[in-house]
């Protein structure tokens, strides 16, 4: 990351991180310069991607658990590229809060129709004209998608963090070449 | 009624904050309700004695389930104990406990809170709504004993009191779900009125029994009572005397009108309750710590309770009645004291006590009228319902119970008589114990209950036409509860008993030394103590079995049960589909040879990579069939499971050897596997055919589901319909299991790194903060 020091004003087209990944391998021969840049440039086309699939998985296939899975995905690319660090610093938040919330989500989903007088876990589908997107419309079990997707990133996260960064500093500890 | 016992539940919930700031006005405000209570219970008399007040809240009307709550005679009877004691018991904790120590917080909670489910159980007109309430008080007494579970034998008393009670409470639920199938109902007043009959019904009895047996201390469960004298002294006196044990009795009395004439219902509670009553009393003459000399009195009396209340006849219940009101009104008091000669003098072990009686002389009064009501002398209420209880077997010509609790009742007179000289007289031999008069707070609560059992005594009128109604529902002939019948046999039985219980206290020596030479080895806590450590040696032996370690092990027990169980019925029952094509779409031959090259590849793999890509390989090919059937959301969830598994792998395997560790293993070992592996692969793909030829017509569930997705659930894409609307329940709960997973994963890589690592610094792993930390993220 770069130090921005308060008088040193940000120019529009400064970009806020350094194109490298400045992350926590200790060897430079253990990096890859083009699945660094690759990553670089493909991991926002991803996340775009899996909130499609989160957004279409109602009409095509897709769904929050695909959205998900290929969310967690972009950051596993992102772990295998650049080390636990570069994964910490874009996902700021805590994996095991993300799995809590997205539970949360879909649990406060499937309770919310008791608040309208309906069953448990009963939909209905919401639309309206909005100015710029038109005619939208949308079911409110999208909400329920939407915990899944949230959850399945934390638990890939999760994954990355124990699996990933914990073994690999045990193996450092142990001495052992990772 | 269900807002009453609601309001106990929320009040309760709220007192720790109040106990942070002044935890007397945390008790005295905890105290309002059960006081509240009571005044409402004392306004519904009338009604309550006429028919009754019931209230039904439904509460899962589909499964016909509802909080139903009825008020009559024996309700309001156990109403009065559990709130007017309660509220008692409250207040004399407000001077009881240290200001602002964590028990006090605790307690003010929890007492106020048993208070509540101790209402909503002596309410209850509903099996299961009981039985819910009979756990929670299980509960609240586990909590209230353990206490803050730093001392050693509060945790043993507390998990005691639990195994017991909650063992007889599940039997209970077993007994109650028979009860209620068998009737067709689980409303207990309907039971009532129709009783049940049959062999279901007997079974069902016993188990009930066993739940009435363990909550109120009967032989042989009884030990778990006088263990529970750990607890502070207000818990004891409002928990483990006045209310909670007494659910037994209440339950046997709730369902003896429908049940009494029954054998299977009777002998046992009779028996049982003798022997309780005979035990408990010996064993108060050895007791020299006057709390747990009271808790083998309480036992003692509660055996009384069960034999008046089992036995079925008239008498017996009126009598049952009054000694229900009457033990608690005496016993509460007696605890009381006792909590104050503890707090006043820190001790209450009755061989260093001497002469309290004399410092004190306002509690010797009081504890003189509990235990003189105890010991059954006029006009107390301890004395109309001794009379009543001769009286109704007697009368009935059953001289053997009679005898045994004419013999019980001598038993209660002497350790009646004991305790007041063990707690109050002054000793030659000993030193005076040095005390200050107790607050107004703690000798109020403890006189008002002792001089009610005198109040009660000579106003018997009251407390018959209360009894009356209960045992209007038991056969026999009229008797009114009375001070004075006129001389006969019930009088005479009663003075003999106390000329015997007083002689007997007197020659206490002769007495002790008879005790010493009648120990036998029979001895229940042991009995206690040896069933749960049988059950903790069985659990290891068959953990040590199941859980061997071996993952070929677990992996041969699971294909050799299929194979086995379904595999036997599928290849006995099912016809096998004569029209079986070669294949339905080109592209299946080359996936299915990749899967095929695939899996036999895989079991000649020597490297874990290799064969960590290969099982990847095999996944991929079949998303790849998937897609060639037309699936293909199931195809895209597969191959990104598939991927990611993959990958996940592989992060694990840096830290294993590169190779497969080479066994050379025996040849049969490695046949016996491949032989179960070859059946497992075998059944599978036989099955595959056999139910692919079992369906006939397109499924009505797909078809049903494909017709509402566009209306119901407003989608085109049925999968996701099913994932996120029609199955969404399935969806929560497989999502959380995900979390569970990764909070397993989570604690345990990170325990282990710190279990190795930091051995200087922690010594397990899953309790350091730095694995917390971790943990947590």
């Amino acid at each position: 990351m770069s130090a921005k020091s308060p008088e040193a004003r940000q120019q529009r087209d400064e970009p806020r991180e350094p194109w490298w990944f400045t992350g926590d391998r200790p060897d430079p021969a253990e990096r890859m310069l083009l699945l660094e840049i690759t990553t670089r440039i493909v991991f926002p086309t991803v996340l775009v991607f899996s909130v499609y699939l989160l957004l279409t998985g109602h009409y095509r296939p897709g769904g929050g658990f695909s959205g998900g899975l290929v969310a967690g995905l972009a950051f596993v690319l992102h772990y295998i590229s650049g080390g636990q660090r570069t994964v910490g610093a874009i996902a700021r938040v805590r994996p095991p809060v993300l799995v809590a919330l997205g539970l949360s989500v879909a649990v406060l989903t499937a309770l919310a129709p008791l608040l309208a007088g309906a069953p448990v876990l009963s939909s209905t589908a919401l639309a309206a004209d909005l100015p710029v997107l038109g005619h939208v419309k949308v079911v409110t079990s999208l909400f329920l998608d939407l915990g899944v997707y949230l959850l399945i990133v934390g638990v890939v996260l999760d994954l990355l963090r124990t699996l990933g960064a914990g073994i690999e500093r045990d193996a450092r500890a142990a001495g052992e070449r990772s | 009624m269900l807002a009453l016992v609601a309001a106990h539940l929320l009040v309760a919930a709220l007192l720790p904050a109040v106990a942070a700031r002044s935890h007397r006005a945390a008790f005295v405000a905890g105290a309002a309700l059960p006081g509240a209570a009571l005044l409402w219970g004392l306004a519904q008399a009338p009604a309550a004695l006429r028919g009754g007040v019931v209230q039904t809240v439904a509460w899962a009307p589909d499964l016909d389930l509802a909080l139903t709550f009825r008020l009559d005679a024996l309700s309001l009877a156990m109403l009065v104990l559990v709130s007017g004691i309660g509220a008692l018991a409250l207040i004399y904790s407000a001077w009881y406990f240290e200001p602002g120590s964590a028990a006090a917080t605790r307690s003010s909670a929890l007492l106020l809170a048993f208070a509540g489910a101790m209402l909503g159980l002596v309410l209850a007109d509903d099996l299961l709504t009981l039985y819910i309430w009979w756990e929670l008080t299980s509960i609240a007494s586990f909590l209230l004993v353990g206490q803050s579970g730093e001392r050693r034998d509060e945790r043993r008393a507390a998990v005691q009191a639990l195994l017991v009670t909650v063992f007889g409470g599940l039997a209970m639920l077993l007994g109650f779900v028979l009860l209620g199938e068998a009737a067709g109902t689980y409303r207990i007043s309907e039971l009532l009125a129709d009783p049940p009959r049959g062999p279901m019904v007997g079974v069902a009895l016993v188990c009930v029994l066993a739940g009435a047996f363990t909550k109120s201390a009967q032989l042989p469960f009884h030990p778990w009572l006088p263990a529970a004298m750990v607890a502070p002294t207000p818990i004891s006196a409002y928990l483990h005397a006045a209310a909670m044990v007494k659910a037994g009795v209440y339950l046997v009395a709730r369902l003896s009108p429908a049940f009494a004439d029954l054998a299977l219902w009777w002998v046992p509670v009779v028996v049982a309750g003798l022997a309780t009553m005979l035990l408990g009393g010996w064993r108060a003459l050895q007791e020299t710590d006057l709390k747990r000399l009271l808790a083998f009195g309480t036992v003692s009396q509660l055996g009384l309770l069960m034999v008046l209340f089992g036995s079925g006849s008239r008498t017996a219940a009126l009598a049952g009645m009054a000694m229900l009101l009457a033990h608690g009104l005496f016993k509460a008091p007696l605890f009381l004291a006792v909590g104050i000669i503890d707090h006043q003098a820190g001790s209450r072990d009755l061989r260093e006590l001497s002469g309290v009686g004399r410092a004190q002389p306002w509690l010797a009064a009081t504890s003189a009228l509990a235990a003189a009501s105890m010991a059954g002398l006029p006009p107390l209420l301890g004395f109309v319902g001794k009379e009543a209880t001769f009286e109704a077997f007697v009368a009935q010509g059953r001289w053997l119970v009679a005898l045994g609790l004419l013999a019980g009742t001598v038993l209660t007179v002497a350790y009646s008589a004991r305790f007041l000289w063990g707690a109050f007289a002054s000793k030659p031999d000993r030193p005076r114990t040095w005390t200050t008069p107790a607050q107004p707070g703690l000798s109020v609560p403890t006189a008002l209950p002792a001089l009610a059992g005198l109040a009660l005594g000579l106003a018997y009128p009251l407390v018959d036409s209360l009894a009356q109604r209960y045992a209007s529902g038991y056969p026999g002939k009229d008797y009114h509860l009375a001070l004075w019948h006129g001389p006969g046999l019930p009088l005479t039985f009663s003075a003999t008993a106390l000329l015997l219980g007083l002689a007997m206290h007197w020659a206490r020596d002769p007495v002790s030394a008879l005790h010493r030479r009648l120990r036998t080895g029979l001895d229940a806590q042991r009995g206690y103590e040896w069933v749960v450590a049988g059950v903790e040696r069985f659990a290891v032996v068959v953990t040590g079995r199941l859980q061997a370690g071996s993952l070929p092990g677990y992996l041969g027990i699971i294909l050799a049960t299929l194979v086995l169980v379904p595999g036997t019925a599928v290849v006995l029952g099912a016809p096998m589909p004569d029209d079986q094509p070669l294949y339905q779409h080109p592209m299946q031959l080359p996936l299915g040879l990749v899967v095929l090259v695939a899996a036999l590849t895989l079991i000649r793999a020597r490297r874990r990579f290799t064969a960590v890509l290969l099982v990847g390989l095999v996944g991929y090919g079949i998303g790849g069939l998937f897609v060639v059937h037309g699936a293909p959301d199931l195809a895209l969830a597969l191959f990104l499971v598939e991927t990611l598994s993959l990958i996940v792998f592989v992060l694990v395997l840096r830290r294993l050897p590169a190779r497969f560790t080479r066994f050379d293993s025996a040849r049969p070992l490695q046949a016996r596997k491949a032989l179960v592996a070859v059946a497992g692969g075998a059944l599978v793909a036989f099955s595959a055919v056999v139910f692919s030829g079992a369906r006939t017509a397109a499924p009505a569930a797909s078809e049903e589901l494909l017709r509402r997705a566009p209306g119901q659930a407003s989608t085109t894409n049925v999968v996701n319909a099913i994932l996120v609307d029609f199955r969404a329940l399935d969806t929560i709960g497989e999502i959380s299991v995900l979390l569970i997973a990764a909070a397993g994963v989570a604690s345990l890589t990170l325990a282990t790194r710190f279990d190795r690592r930091q051995r200087e610094h922690v010594e397990s792993g899953a309790g350091a903060p730095e694995h917390e930390k971790e943990v947590l993220g």
